[in-house]
């Protein structure tokens, strides 16, 4: 099938401001949602289904989440996982102490939880910028974390502060294996990005990336600065938020507030400079960058040492995953600093003039 | 050139503005007025705080002393969403454009103020945000076509020309609708095709919609030809002010421009 | 109220902020003259610590042990100039910014790979105990240690100020720090001028990598010192030397005295937060820090 927009006109402005103007691009869209939601679930195993692929989508809402506060609102956050931390335990609360809720308004309270953290934590950004504000949410990061773990409330009391994720149950049905857990997930985070692209197309994401791009004409246009960046900060840890909630129940079961240290936020934050910063395709493909890498290393790491035998440490390959991690963000922030997204895009611009040189 | 237009009454008032930073004086008891549907030009050489005058009238900057006077409302310290919420947009004199956006996307923030819908209606993308969407598309279509930029509408405006990304600048503030327009030097940087280009804009724009226009400008030939007055500015005070005849034959102004020997 | 511990808790508090303060120092002296905010800054006061005693504990002597440190620790800032800096030459600060957490990364996982990941002592003679005669005399302990760590900042920030202003090269990075255009309009060289910044940040790191080293422990865990030392860069400002030696002040005594007076009505632990609350709140009241200038957004 030939990758061409030729033939394809638009006749109304609905019809060119489709979220995928070329049919193409629609078809491979709607291909893909079946793959991952009817296809996946019957031939992948359990290893992946549970510890690959239902990771990976937490982790590409969070990065969504955080694309969208830094990629198109332009304010760096290295609270990513607090924020996270806020849905996950108060998930567990909602669930623990108002039974009759459910799971979705429970995961919709907590995420609503974590953007009042998000937006009391973006205030400063009222009046700082760039580094600045990337240390006051370092504030963020560090006192939510404490008083989850001080503050006995928000782990039913448990002594080491752990809580254990409640089943999920929607109408009686019970989410236990991992196949269901992966659909629950992906329900969630494919209904979430398509309410993010809708966001992002739309007066609230022009208004995001006008206060990215230059705030003082974006005031002059009569777009609020507060309001526009506290409504960044609140959208942004929202899905971080629900995010970390489905990272608790979905994926690690039982969390600790140490399960979301500043080393998840910087996780999360590699992801969107290797998957594209303002773009929600980019979080995607990044998440699933960050995601598979450890594995492909040690994938290598063992056909290496089978090779020439020499037995590479458990120690040394989780240094080297950290200089590999490191040299990428800079390669990448050197050579394509939009990341996969834009690499993508410009394979798709080669692609419609295929075979064509020009 | 026959001016036909009806000028009307005072629409702006500047009245005795001073505005220092730190201990440099960039304007000194400055006060003029702009009428409803003329061109009004500020001049002076570099320096003479021309573009602070335009940033404390759309409230960019704050002035220490001195009122603004819009449409029959004094102020004397207003934000910039305010003003642009009484009906002034601008320009800038080193474009300021949204570099990461595309041409559309751009002159739509223009219309910001007058979408109605909250975001979760965007969000979901149902009927109310969609058809506002859609309205405003079909607005903005017609500035883009009354600028002519059809083909550049889906270009990012970082990879434009330095021409072009000046009249996407005028597309986005008059995707506002705007009563009056502040052009910071509109025509600095362009070659005298652009030039022409720029003036029969300006000029249409005046025309059609009947917008009041305060513009900085260097090109003494486009003020002359332009303007209905013009204000002069020299370190930040006001030297002279009057319909392009006066103001050329003024001394004052011919010393500004050309020095005097002391 | 018991004044002597009160005393004991707010000089233990400031020397610990001078600890705070040499940390801080590196992120200045980058920042001054890049503009670039280099959040490797702890990871190289780690790198610098974890070869020292790497080195001396293979039997080199101290000072020759130092010397090769300081010339790895100059390498290492050539080295970045060349692979990082330069390419991203007028990029945004944010890109830049990011670039460093990416060097974080890298250079955690090249010195634990190089040098192993188990935790060293350091000892470099000078015994933490507290000074007998004040004991004695005002019932107040000090350490030793901390005393000669005050005095080995003190010195340092002596050196640099002589060296910036002083020395050739100390003009042209003053030059460079005002404007990087001008600079160059008059010759002065902007990479080697970075080059030469980076390698005196590692000098620094390199200090007071034996300093928190000989304190704590050489370990993992060193590289959050320079989390510490955020806070103390808001208040003092990112580009102010004596900003960073007062900040680091205010945020070690602040930090303490909460911990002994407060924490203990929250359950402790709050140091772990307090230095960035403290700086957050003051960032409110003013966001240009305490010596910094405020600017103005022109357009």
């Amino acid at each position: 099938m030939l990758y061409r927009e030729a033939g394809q006109f638009k006749t109304t402005y609905a019809e060119d401001q489709q979220i995928f103007p070329i049919r193409q691009d629609r078809i491979a869209m709607a291909l893909l949602l079946v793959v991952a939601f009817v296809v996946v679930p019957m031939i992948a195993n359990q290893y992946w289904l549970a510890a690959i692929l239902t990771p990976f989508l937490i982790l590409a809402l969070a990065a969504l989440g955080l694309n969208i506060l830094t990629g198109y609102a332009g304010q760096l956050s290295l609270g990513t996982a607090a924020f996270m931390a806020v849905g996950a335990f108060m998930t567990y609360n909602f669930v623990l102490r108002m039974p009759w809720l459910g799971i979705i308004p429970s995961l919709v309270l907590a995420g609503l939880c974590a953007a009042g953290v998000g937006i009391a934590f973006g205030l400063p950004s009222l009046r700082i910028k760039g580094f600045y504000l990337a240390v006051a949410t370092l504030a963020c990061q560090f006192f939510v974390l404490w008083v989850l773990q001080r503050v006995g409330w928000f782990s039913n009391h448990s002594t080491s502060g752990v809580i254990t994720a409640q089943k999920i149950v929607i109408l009686g049905y019970e989410f236990v294996s991992p196949a269901s857990k992966y659909l629950f997930t992906l329900a969630v985070v494919a209904v979430m990005a398509l309410a993010a692209k809708n966001l992002m197309r739309s007066q609230t994401g022009r208004a995001f990336m006008a206060v990215r791009d230059m705030d003082v004409a974006a005031s002059v246009i009569g777009i609020r600065m507060m309001g526009t960046k506290l409504l960044a900060f609140g959208i942004s840890s929202f899905y971080c938020g629900v995010a970390g909630a489905l990272y608790a129940f979905c994926y690690l079961g039982t969390v600790e507030p140490e399960a979301f240290s500043l080393d998840l936020s910087f996780r999360v934050l590699f992801m969107i400079i290797i998957g594209g910063v303002g773009s929600i395709l980019g979080s995607f493909l990044g998440a699933a960058f960050i995601t598979l890498l450890p594995i492909i290393l040690s994938v290598l790491s063992g056909a290496f040492s089978h090779v020439t035998g020499i037995e590479i440490s458990y120690a040394v390959l989780s240094n080297f995953e950290l200089i590999v991690f490191g040299g990428l963000i800079i390669f990448f922030l050197i050579v394509e600093p939009q990341g996969l997204a834009r690499l993508w895009q410009i394979t798709k611009e080669k692609l419609r003039l295929w075979p064509f040189p020009h | 050139m026959s001016q036909t237009r009806n000028v009307g009454d005072v629409i702006l008032n500047v009245e005795n503005v001073s505005l220092a930073f730190g201990g440099v004086k960039a304007i000194t008891e400055v006060s003029f007025d702009v009428r409803e549907h003329e061109i009004r030009a500020i001049i002076g050489p570099n320096g003479a705080g021309k573009s602070s005058m335009l940033n404390v009238i759309n409230g960019v900057y704050h002035p220490q002393q001195g009122s603004i006077t819009f449409k029959g409302l004094t102020r004397s310290d207003v934000d910039s969403h305010e003003a642009a919420k009484q009906g002034i947009a601008r320009t800038f004199q080193n474009i300021a454009l949204f570099k990461g956006m595309t041409v559309l996307d751009n002159i739509m923030t223009g219309r910001n103020l007058k979408m109605r819908c909250n975001f979760l209606q965007q969000a979901l993308w149902i009927g109310p945000a969609r058809r506002e969407e859609m309205e405003h598309r079909r607005q903005v279509e017609e500035v883009i076509d009354f600028l002519e930029i059809q083909h550049i509408r889906k270009t990012p405006v970082g990879r434009l020309p330095y021409g072009l990304q000046k009249r996407v600048e005028l597309a986005r503030a008059l995707a506002a609708e705007p009563e009056m327009l502040l052009l910071d030097e509109p025509m600095a940087g362009m070659n005298v095709e652009e030039k022409q280009d720029m003036c029969r804009f300006v000029l249409d724009v005046n025309d059609h919609f009947g917008t009041t226009i305060v513009l900085i400008e260097h090109d003494m030939g486009v003020v002359m030809d332009i303007s209905d007055r013009v204000v002069v500015l020299e370190y930040g005070r006001k030297i002279a002010d009057g319909t392009p005849d006066e103001v050329r034959g003024n001394q004052k102004v011919i010393d500004a421009y050309l020095g005097v020997a002391h | 109220m018991n004044w002597a511990f009160f005393f004991e808790v707010l000089i233990g508090g400031l020397l610990a902020g001078v600890m705070y303060s040499l940390v801080a120092l590196g992120f200045v002296l980058i920042y001054k003259a890049s503009g670039v905010f280099n959040f490797a800054q702890g990871s190289m006061v780690f790198f610098a610590a974890l070869t020292f005693v790497s080195l001396t504990e293979r039997g080199m002597n101290l000072w020759v042990a130092m010397a090769v440190t300081l010339g790895v620790m100059v390498v290492l800032g050539i080295v970045i100039e060349r692979v990082v800096l330069r390419p991203l030459v007028n990029q945004p600060p944010i890109t830049l910014f990011m670039a460093t957490i990416g060097l974080t990364f890298v250079l955690e996982g090249l010195s634990q790979i190089v040098w192993g990941s188990q935790p060293h002592g350091l000892e470099l003679g000078i015994p933490d105990v507290p000074m007998e005669w004040l004991s004695k005399s005002a019932n107040i302990n000090i350490s030793q240690f901390d005393l000669f760590a005050a005095g080995v900042s003190g010195v340092l920030v002596a050196v640099l100020a002589v060296f910036f202003q002083k020395t050739r090269i100390g003009r042209a990075l003053r030059a460079v720090a005002d404007d990087h255009q001008a600079a160059l309009a008059v010759g002065i060289p902007l990479q080697h001028i970075w080059a030469i910044v980076w390698a005196v940040a590692g000098f620094v790191a390199l200090v007071a990598g034996l300093m928190w080293g000989a304190r704590n422990g050489v370990q993992y865990s060193l590289t959050f010192v320079a989390l510490k030392a955020l806070p103390v860069l808001i208040l003092g400002g990112f580009e102010s030397i004596p900003g960073a030696i007062l900040g680091g002040l205010i945020i070690g005594a602040s930090e303490k005295l909460a911990e002994v007076y407060i924490g203990p009505y929250f359950g402790g632990g709050i140091e772990s937060w307090f230095a960035y609350v403290i700086a957050l709140l003051f960032l409110l009241v003013r966001p240009e820090g305490l010596f910094g200038e405020k600017r103005i957004d022109r357009v």
